[in-house]
């Protein structure tokens, strides 16, 4: 293995632990990833310095890194290859729990997105990780919804090409922040029943609650208050709208 | 609603059929109960356990004919509820459709209004709980409104009757002028983008040019067509292939367009018309957060949410066992007073049959009414005022671990006091696995009747410490049994989508006409079975056979459970009514049972008659919701279970006591 190819490697690790710990969202600090990579704090600081020279990551010193926009897109894509590995290894080839982590962690860096999205199929769209059940991201390729990205299984994602806007599962939203619906997970029964209750493609709605211990969430669409089970609201994914912007278009959440 | 201040010059009578459809909660059955008062019957569907209420009103001269449809969302074909709907309106032809729209959601609600227009059915519009919606600060132009529609709307607050004789008078003159016209009624309101529009138009040519009469509209049905709906697809299959092929040209074509599947382009088209039709017609004054949201916030705080959860479920429980016991002693005294039911009574078989079936007729006033009755009324409050789906929101990732979502939660609530009004409200379950799954559950669950066996013969007889730790012990079997079933019954869960309404203060004549329509039908399910039942088990006691399968469980009561030869009559007797266990005891071996039976031999017997065939009427209703085999597969699981445990339990606790 070269050099080259290791420091990539590490790059991801590094993506992989800011988007869970810091969701690109907030600051996360050096003690924080040293503890999670398993490495002395020391090597951190370098490093962190590094990625804010790559772009992917803003680092104050003595406070901790954020991710970018671009870093956050790179974070969810090896998070998403990582997760969809763990998947695989645990429901496909039955490889027992505690092991899938450190496997997944191997094979996530050559994965090809044309093998990504062939596994996603292959694993139906799954929104949760085997291990410690957290949230799939959705793929970075341009597909509306899971049904256009069936049919036209022929071209190559390359061919797709990638997603303008920063999707973000309705589940990480915080209360009282509102995004548009880009793209909804899952087949048609499932976008049809949340298009029946006016979740649909370009629709804004707010976070209102997240019930604990993984439970639904409350959302405000179109005027009313809606309750999604975790797993029905794991698979819509928005943008987030800024605060402003909202505001001029009038404070409201009807769409 | 009085029928004599405006006569009517139309001396002759007409029956009018109109039906009230809208989404849940916008007040629908408020309307209902107002306009058909006590002229109701509520039944259900033909060959489907969604509920049909219909009722009647005599106005100005005319009886008109009311059905309350089902609430929903829209027509797809995901749940029963809309596949009813929508064959009602095409087959039965309503008269006139009352679409009730909640003023408070006027977009969501409008969604659902287009859909009924694209039926092309006669329509009045009546916007509801206008009061609510002033409380958000939201101010409706009803009459922008109405003629962005087309269709007569009329403002009510149907909780205080506001409103609703000038809607009456609304949907009479829209039957009456449509009572000639046959044609579907062309509303212009409803226009697409000009890419969807053509091709609906160019399916309804073709489907004119065939002749196509299938009750739904051409327009309708050719919207379903492009929507990919499998129902209409297979009605339009058997008699119009052609009709389907030429469809599905266009809506690939739609498709390639927008590069979204043609359903997902419809839905998006209905809500940006019902957008811009309801942000001409609303005007919002300042936002105000209201009382409602105030409790909210309580209601669903990550902490104490919880706190209110639990008291409102505590709250339920308690309300029902102290009124329903004290409800259950005074029906008890007064049914006592005309006749002792002491099971064991012998002479003709006239006089035994009397017994028996009065028995069972005292065993259903004294138990299952005096316990249902203000559970219901309480639980309907629960339901209506929007507390149940906060409380569902709260547990829903705890009835996840048993498969099932929140609002399972009521079922399992309900177990408590009765089992059989409990599996019926499984119905509020969008499958019939989960309705299976709830009612396994809710068949261990620690009714009234197995409370009064645990406390009368532990809590008296061994101590108060183990009686509660047999009802502990229900709970663990209840969520092992759960999670045993969910095991035999793999399979995708339905995630929970709910509205969440504005909390709101009921109306006091809806919930007591909700509760004596629920305890109507329980009644007449659950009467004929009490009384059957105790007559036959009365009679097959005197003549012996009872004893003699006595005898034949001796092998299971004496050598498996270790209890005394005569446990097997208990049991059987127990079938009917679980307190006929202790009452056959006591005319054993008397009162002082201690004598009879050991601490030991007590305890096997509680857990027994707790867990073993829930009763005959909970039996009755598992036949009839879900059939023979799911009924007999859950009874014999029961009684496994009943006696795994119980011989368990007499193995070990020699060691333990």
């Amino acid at each position: 293995m070269s050099g080259n190819e290791n420091l990539s490697e590490n790059i991801e690790e590094y993506l992989e632990v800011l988007y869970k710990l810091g969701k690109g969202d907030h600051l996360v600090n050096t003690s924080q990833i040293s503890g999670n990579l398993k490495i002395a704090p020391g090597s951190v600081t370098p490093m962190l310095k590094k990625l804010d020279k790559l772009g992917y990551v803003n680092y104050s010193p003595y406070k901790g890194a954020i991710l970018t926009k671009t870093g956050l897109k790179k974070a969810k894509s090896v998070t998403r290859k990582h997760r969809l590995l763990e998947k695989f290894l645990h429901d496909i080839l039955q490889i027992r729990k505690d092991k899938v982590h450190d496997q997944a962690c191997d094979m996530e860096h050559t994965l090809s997105d044309d093998a990504e999205r062939a596994l996603c199929h292959l694993l139906e769209r799954p929104d949760e990780c085997p291990d410690d059940e957290e949230l799939i991201p959705a793929c970075d390729f341009s597909f509306k919804t899971c049904e256009e990205c069936m049919e036209r299984k022929n071209e190559e994602v390359e061919q797709v090409g990638t997603r303008k806007e920063n999707l973000i599962s309705i589940v990480d939203l915080k209360e009282h922040q509102t995004g548009k619906v880009l793209f909804i997970r899952g087949d048609y029964k499932v976008i049809r029943r949340l298009m029946d209750m006016g979740i649909t493609l370009g629709a804004k709605l707010s976070m209102m609650k997240i019930a604990p211990f993984k439970g639904p969430v409350e959302i405000a669409v179109r005027g009313s208050h809606l309750a999604l089970g975790r797993d029905i609201a794991n698979n819509v994914f928005v943008e987030i709208i800024p605060e402003q912007v909202k505001e001029e278009d009038g404070a409201t959440v009807h769409g | 609603m009085d029928n004599e201040e405006k006569p009517s010059n139309n001396v002759h009578e007409s029956d009018f059929t109109i039906a009230l459809a809208g989404n849940a909660n916008v007040g629908k059955s408020v309307i209902f109960n107002h306009l058909t008062g006590s002229q109701q019957t509520v039944g259900n569907w033909p060959g489907k356990t969604v509920e049909r209420a219909e009722g009647k009103l005599r106005f100005e001269d005319h009886d008109l004919h009311i059905i309350d449809l089902p609430g929903i969302y829209s027509f797809s074909t995901f749940s029963m509820e809309e596949i009813v709907s929508r064959e009602y309106i095409a087959e039965e032809n309503p008269d006139v459709v009352i679409n009730v729209i909640d003023a408070s959601v006027l977009e969501r609600n409008l969604f659902f209004t287009i859909q009924l227009m694209e039926m092309e059915i006669p329509m009045v519009i009546c916007i509801n709980q206008m009061d609510i919606a002033k409380q958000k600060g939201i101010v409706i132009d009803t009459k922008k409104l109405e003629k962005a529609l087309g269709i007569p709307i009329v403002p009510t607050v149907a909780i205080r009757g506001e409103g609703l004789k000038k809607l009456m008078e609304k949907t009479l003159e829209m039957g009456k002028n449509q009572e000639n016209n046959k044609n579907p009624i062309k509303y212009t309101a409803i226009e697409y983008g000009s890419e969807i529009e053509k091709r609906i138009k160019s399916i309804e040519k073709f489907m004119a040019s065939k002749n196509m009469n299938l009750g739904y509209s051409h327009k309708w049905m050719a919207i379903k067509l492009l929507e990919n709906d499998p129902e209409i697809k297979k009605l339009i299959h058997e008699e119009y292939p052609e009709v389907i092929q030429y469809s599905y040209q266009l809506a690939l074509e739609i498709e390639e367009i927008h590069q979204e599947p043609a359903f997902a382009v419809i839905a998006s088209e209905r809500y940006t018309l019902a957008s811009r039709i309801a942000a001409g017609a609303q005007l919002h004054t300042d936002i105000k957060i209201t009382l409602s949201e105030k409790l909210d916030n309580v209601l669903t705080h990550p902490f104490l949410g919880y706190i209110t959860s639990a008291t409102i479920i505590l709250g339920l429980l308690l309300w029902t066992f102290l009124i329903g016991d004290f409800l259950s002693g005074i029906l008890t005294n007064i049914l006592g007073f005309f006749q002792p039911t002491d099971p064991l009574l012998s002479g003709s078989i006239i006089t035994i049959l009397w017994n028996g079936a009065f028995g069972g007729f005292v065993a259903c006033v004294t138990l299952i009414i005096p316990f249902v009755v203000p559970f219901y009324i309480l639980l309907s409050y629960i339901e209506n005022s929007g507390l149940l789906t906060r409380v569902a929101f709260m547990m829903d990732s705890f009835m996840h671990k048993i498969g099932l979502h929140g609002k399972a939660l009521i079922p399992l609530i309900l177990g408590y006091g009765c089992s059989v009004p409990a599996i019926d409200s499984t119905r509020i379950l969008e499958s019939r696995r989960e309705r299976i799954l709830a009612a396994f559950a809710i068949t261990f669950a620690p009714c009234s009747a197995r409370t009064i066996i645990i406390l009368s013969l532990v809590a008296i007889f061994v101590s108060i410490w183990w009686a509660l730790a047999l009802y502990v012990l229900d709970l663990v079997i209840i969520f092992i049994m759960g999670k045993l079933a969910l095991k035999a019954m793999p399979g995708e869960s339905t995630s929970l989508i709910m509205e969440m309404h504005s909390l709101r203060l009921p109306e006091a004549s809806s919930v007591l006409k909700q509760t004596w329509n629920r305890t109507k039908s329980l009644i007449y399910l659950v009467l004929p079975i009490f009384i059957a039942g105790g007559a036959i088990i009365q009679v097959l006691y005197v003549l012996g056979v009872l004893n003699y399968i006595g005898i034949l469980l001796t092998p299971l009561t004496v050598y498996w459970l270790g209890l005394p030869a005569f446990a097997g009559v208990l049991l059987l007797l127990g079938i009917v009514r679980k307190e006929f266990i202790i009452l056959t005891l006591v005319s054993f071996v008397g009162t002082d049972l201690s004598k009879a039976l050991t601490p030991e031999q007590f305890i096997v017997l509680a857990i027994v008659g707790m867990l073993y065939i829930p009763c005959l009427s909970t039996v009755g209703i598992l036949v009839k919701e879900f059939g023979a085999k799911v009924a007999s597969i859950i009874t014999a699981t029961n009684l496994a279970t009943a006696f795994l445990v119980g011989g368990i339990f007499a193995y070990i606790l020699p060691f333990i006591l």
